[in-house]
This record gives structure tokens, C-alpha cells and sequence, in this order.
């Protein structure tokens, strides 16, 4: 491998790892909440309340039924009207945040919604209120879960990064069409494979990690004292 | 304490509505342990749901300390919930957080500073015994020791009333009496007002003062529990003392039973001594006056909060006057006796 095939991969990893970091971060930081506000009025829950809870249900199905790469093009306006450009690895953050997000959402939810009804029963006995519910009981309680949907997320963006070339997004995916199927070096494609390929399972060993760190329901009886 | 008036809930659903509880009203006196017994789906656990209002009645009236809880706003309620603890059967501890996080939990939600939240956990875990589990995760324990810590977790507040849901129906025996100890135990030391459901009679023979027979969504009977215990009317109740005192006659016995006396027959009769009377050897001492044989066939004493409750199946060898001077004797002081029958002299009966 030349040094300077070497360089254009390490950018191309840098501009993966710094899309996919970035919207991962603000999917997570606005699919939690969102995926809070799903479960908690939903049917039978704590802040029941269909007027909230069912347009946001259609919002979130809406945004996961199109296709990414149709996406990506569709919200060019809204794109330039957050970055000032459509074109560029900041532009194709907007894309790969939005689509992450109701992603997020949904997994939040369902994780969310399998926390024991007995935990909550109990904390309203208690007295507490439901801000106090979800930041001291579904959370904590959901942490384990919520984490594992990270980081399918994150491998999911991964994924989506790769149709960032489409907008001059860059990043490895792009990196692998053009100097592989458009240059014909296949040798380039196969390399690309390979850094995705490691750079999966890093993201996954390491949120597996996390979420049985996280998961204090797996301590054995005979693990003593932590 | 408590009292509840014509509490009514019904539950609409897509089959229709249907009604778990239908005019149940009863008080619960201060520093009392009241049972509520019922069969599954008798309505037991929506009863004391609507005491503290995790179930909202569709009619009737709660008290609980003077304050009418159906009538407050929901942040009252809030305030309210905090003087009444309550346990689960299923213990319903936060799996994300230690013993010490459990138990400081419901202080945590009121504010309490952090060292004073240090303080009470910890002479909390010491009232329930697992001091050096406060690190641990509910994960790492015992059924037992999870209910305890739902009891330390229960009392964070320092509430007047708590709450018993099932609280040992996931436990075996054995953890189930050491639970019901360490919740008399408080109710003698903190003067805690306990309201305790069950669909277990040991249970409410062990702690309870007085009892509530709920069937169907209606109380049926209620009373100390000696009495319900020992006299039981509705047939639900029955049943519930028949399951832990069996008093059923053996099968051998009844086939040989006869309504009338035959010649030379042999009386059967059942002798039930109750409270003090059980104390004095009266049925000795009917022997010995009417010169009567008796031949025990069956027998056991109960001791139902500290009272002995016996019932004694015996066949008596004898003249019919001495017979008939014995039960009298027998019922002059105080025992009730049942005839239940006669066996042919030469067909002793064998228990």
C-alpha cells in the first residue's frame, strides 16, 4: 500500500468516525428523550396522552420509512439551512442525524416500555412524580437496553455513512465506490471492507461491554461485594 | 386510622365492565395489623390499591390518618402516599441500584440531604438485619432478604400505615414466618398501623388482630381473628381454615357412623375448647366423675395468637346416663360439643 492510499484511507476513517460520532451523539440525544415521551404517554403509562403520543408515533414511522438515500436528498433545503451547504461531511451529518434518530426513538421505547410495571407502581406509591419516574426509575432501569440500541445504532450509521458520497460527504463508503468501482482498484474496495469490518466490531464489542457493565441484573449471587 | 367507606371499583374493559369491589367498607384501628383474606380474584390486591389510591375507586370514601385521600389533588396525594409505606410481593426493588440506593430511594425523591440520607439507611438495614448487604444488588439476594429490604425501603419515611400486598406469598415457610417476625416486630416497635394482604390463613393466624374475609369483591365476613378463626360463617371462610386445621373425621370413621344408637353402641362426640377453658382439665375431669371411658380418636390444639383453640374427636365407653351427664358437665363449663354419632360397641372405631 502506498503512503499516500494509507493517507486517503486514515481521512476517509477520520471523516466516517466524525459523521457517524456526531450524529450518533445528537440521534442519541434527541431520540432518548423522544422515545421517553413515546412510552410515557402511551396507554396506561404514567402521562397518558394520545394527542401527544400519536402524532409523534406517525412523525417517527414517517421518517423511518424513507429510504435513506431519498432522504438525503429531499431535506437538501433544510440542510443548507442549518450548515449554509449541501455538500460536504457537515452537510451529510443532517441527513445521517435525522434518520438516526427516530431509529433511536423507537429502540429507546421498547426498551423503556419493558421496565417492570411493579418499579413504577412502587415509585408512585412512594409519592414520586413522574419526572422523578423516568429520571430515577425508567432510565437507570433502561440504561442496559438503551445502550445496546446504541450501538446498533451506531453500526446502522456506519452503514448509511457510506451513501454520504451521494452529497460530497466523503468518509470510507465513498472513499470505496470511488477508487474501487469507479477507478477500478477492487484492491481499494477490499480495503475499505476491511477497516469497516474492523471498525464494526470494535463498536460492537465495546457496547456490549458497556451494557453488561451497565446490566446489574446479571451480578451472580456469588460475585460479592462491588 | 384507616377507614374506608362503601369503596366501590369497576374496571370497564372491552368484554364489558366488570366489578372488583362492591361496598366494602371497614376500619382499621391505630397500631392494628388487619388481614384482608381472598381468594385469586377476589379483589384483594385492588382493595389495598385504593387505599393509597394506585387504583382510583369508581365510588366510596378513604381516610387514612383524618385525611380523606380519595379527595386530595394529585400532588397532595403525592405527599399523602408518604406516610403510607408498602411492600410487594414480587418486592419490586430498582435492579439498577445497591441495597443503600434502594433503601434511600424514597428519601431521595423528598430531597433529604445526603447525610442524613447516610444516617437513616443505615440504621434502616439494621431494623431489618442486612447491614453488610448495602453494597450488594438486588440481584445478589434472597427472596427474603429482597422483602426486607423493600420493608427498610418502605419505612425511609417514617410512615404511620404500611401496605402489605402478598407480601410473602413468593416466599417459602420457612423466610415467610421470619417476614411476618420482623413486620410484628415493627409493628410493636414503631406502633405502625399494618394493613396486610394474603390468600394465606397461616398468615393472618400468625400476626394478624382482625381479619377481613373479601369474596368476590364483597367483604363477607370480618372480625378478630380468634373468632373467624374458630367460628367461621361465610363458607369461603370455611374453607380458608379448613385448609391449615383440618378437622375432617377420617374416612374409616364416617363409613361406620350411624345416626341413631343402636343397643350397645358407643357415642362419638367432638369437644371444641376455646381461650381460657382450654387451660383447665375439665374433660379429666368428667371422666373421673362419671366414671366414662374415653377413647381419643382424634385431636389437635392450635394456639391462634397466643390463644390455644382445641377440637378433640372422642368415643365415649359408658352408660348412656353417664354419657349424656359427661357432655352436660362437659358443656356447663364452657366447651362446646358436637354429637356426631354412634359405632356398634363390637365395631370399635379406629382412627
Amino acid at each position: 500500500m502506498s503512503p499516500a492510499m494509507i493517507g486517503l484511507l486514515l481521512d476517509a476513517l477520520g471523516e466516517t468516525l466524525w459523521m457517524v460520532g456526531i450524529s450518533a451523539s445528537l440521534a442519541a440525544l434527541i431520540g432518548i428523550p423522544m422515545g421517553i415521551v413515546l412510552v410515557a404517554t402511551g396507554r396506561h403509562h404514567i402521562l397518558e396522552n394520545a394527542a401527544i403520543n400519536r402524532p409523534l408515533g406517525i412523525v417517527v414511522n414517517a421518517t423511518r420509512s424513507t429510504p435513506f438515500i431519498i432522504l438525503l436528498v429531499a431535506i437538501i433545503p433544510l440542510t443548507r439551512l442549518i450548515v449554509g451547504t449541501s455538500i460536504g461531511t457537515a452537510a451529510a451529518i443532517v441527513p445521517l442525524t435525522i434518520a438516526a434518530t427516530p431509529f433511536v426513538a423507537r429502540l429507546a421505547e421498547a426498551t423503556l416500555r419493558e421496565v417492570d410495571p411493579g418499579l413504577i407502581e412502587a415509585a408512585q406509591a412512594m409519592g414520586a412524580a413522574p419526572w422523578q419516574i423516568v429520571l430515577k426509575v425508567l432510565l437507570p432501569e433502561a440504561w442496559p437496553g438503551i445502550v445496546a440500541g446504541l450501538t446498533i445504532t451506531v453500526v446502522s450509521l456506519i452503514g448509511y455513512s457510506a451513501m454520504a458520497g451521494a452529497v460530497g460527504g466523503g468518509g470510507l463508503g465513498d472513499l470505496g465506490i470511488r477508487y474501487g468501482y469507479q477507478r477500478f482498484q477492487p484492491e481499494v474496495m477490499a480495503e475499505v471492507v476491511v477497516l469497516l469490518i474492523i471498525l464494526v466490531q470494535g463498536v460492537q464489542s465495546l457496547g456490549d461491554r458497556i451494557a453488561r457493565r451497565l446490566n446489574k441484573r446479571l451480578i451472580r449471587q456469588d460475585s460479592g461485594r462491588r | 386510622m384507616i377507614t374506608v367507606e362503601n369503596l366501590e371499583k369497576v374496571f370497564s374493559g372491552p368484554q364489558g365492565d366488570s366489578t372488583a369491589l362492591k361496598d366494602v367498607s371497614f376500619t382499621v384501628e391505630k397500631g392494628e395489623i388487619f388481614g384482608v383474606i381472598g381468594r385469586s380474584g377476589a379483589g384483594k390486591s385492588t382493595l389495598v390499591r385504593c387505599i393509597n389510591l394506585l387504583e382510583r375507586p369508581s365510588a366510596g370514601r378513604v381516610i387514612v390518618d383524618g385525611k380523606e385521600i380519595t379527595g386530595l389533588s394529585e400532588s397532595q396525594l403525592r405527599c399523602a402516599r408518604r406516610s403510607m409505606g408498602m411492600i410487594f410481593q414480587h418486592f419490586n426493588l430498582l435492579s439498577s441500584r445497591t441495597v443503600f440506593g434502594n433503601v434511600a430511594f424514597p428519601l431521595e425523591l423528598v430531597g433529604t440531604p445526603k447525610s442524613e440520607i447516610r444516617t437513616r439507611v443505615a440504621s434502616l438495614l439494621e431494623l431489618v438485619g442486612l447491614t453488610e448487604k448495602a453494597g450488594h444488588y438486588p440481584a445478589q439476594l434472597s427472596g427474603g432478604q429482597k422483602q426486607r429490604i423493600g420493608i427498610a425501603r418502605a419505612l425511609a419515611c417514617q410512615p404511620a400505615v404500611l401496605l402489605c400486598d402478598e407480601a410473602t406469598s413468593a416466599l417459602d415457610p420457612e423466610t415467610t414466618k421470619s417476614i411476618l417476625a420482623l413486620l410484628k416486630d415493627i409493628n410493636t416497635k414503631l406502633g405502625l398501623t399494618i394493613v396486610l394482604i394474603t390468600h394465606e390463613m397461616s398468615v393472618v393466624k400468625e400476626i394478624c388482630d382482625r381479619v377481613a374475609v373479601l369474596d368476590h369483591g364483597r367483604m363477607v365476613e370480618m372480625g378478630r381473628v380468634f373468632d373467624v378463626f374458630t367460628a367461621p360463617q361465610a363458607e369461603v371462610t370455611r374453607s380458608f381454615v379448613r385448609n391449615i386445621a383440618d378437622r375432617s373425621l377420617p374416612k374409616s370413621l364416617i363409613d361406620r357412623l350411624q345416626e341413631t344408637q343402636s343397643a350397645s353402641g358407643n357415642l362419638i362426640f367432638r369437644i371444641i375448647f376455646t381461650g381460657p377453658a382450654a387451660n383447665s382439665p375439665i374433660i379429666a375431669e368428667a371422666v373421673r366423675r362419671y366414671d366414662l371411658l374415653l377413647n381419643i380418636l382424634q385431636g389437635n390444639v392450635d394456639y391462634i395468637q397466643g390463644a390455644p383453640y382445641g377440637n378433640l374427636v372422642v368415643e365415649a365407653v359408658g352408660s348412656h346416663q353417664a354419657e349424656q351427664a359427661a357432655i352436660d358437665f362437659i358443656r356447663n363449663n364452657n366447651l362446646r360439643v358436637e354429637i356426631l354419632g354412634h359405632v356398634a360397641c363390637h365395631d370399635r372405631a379406629v382412627a
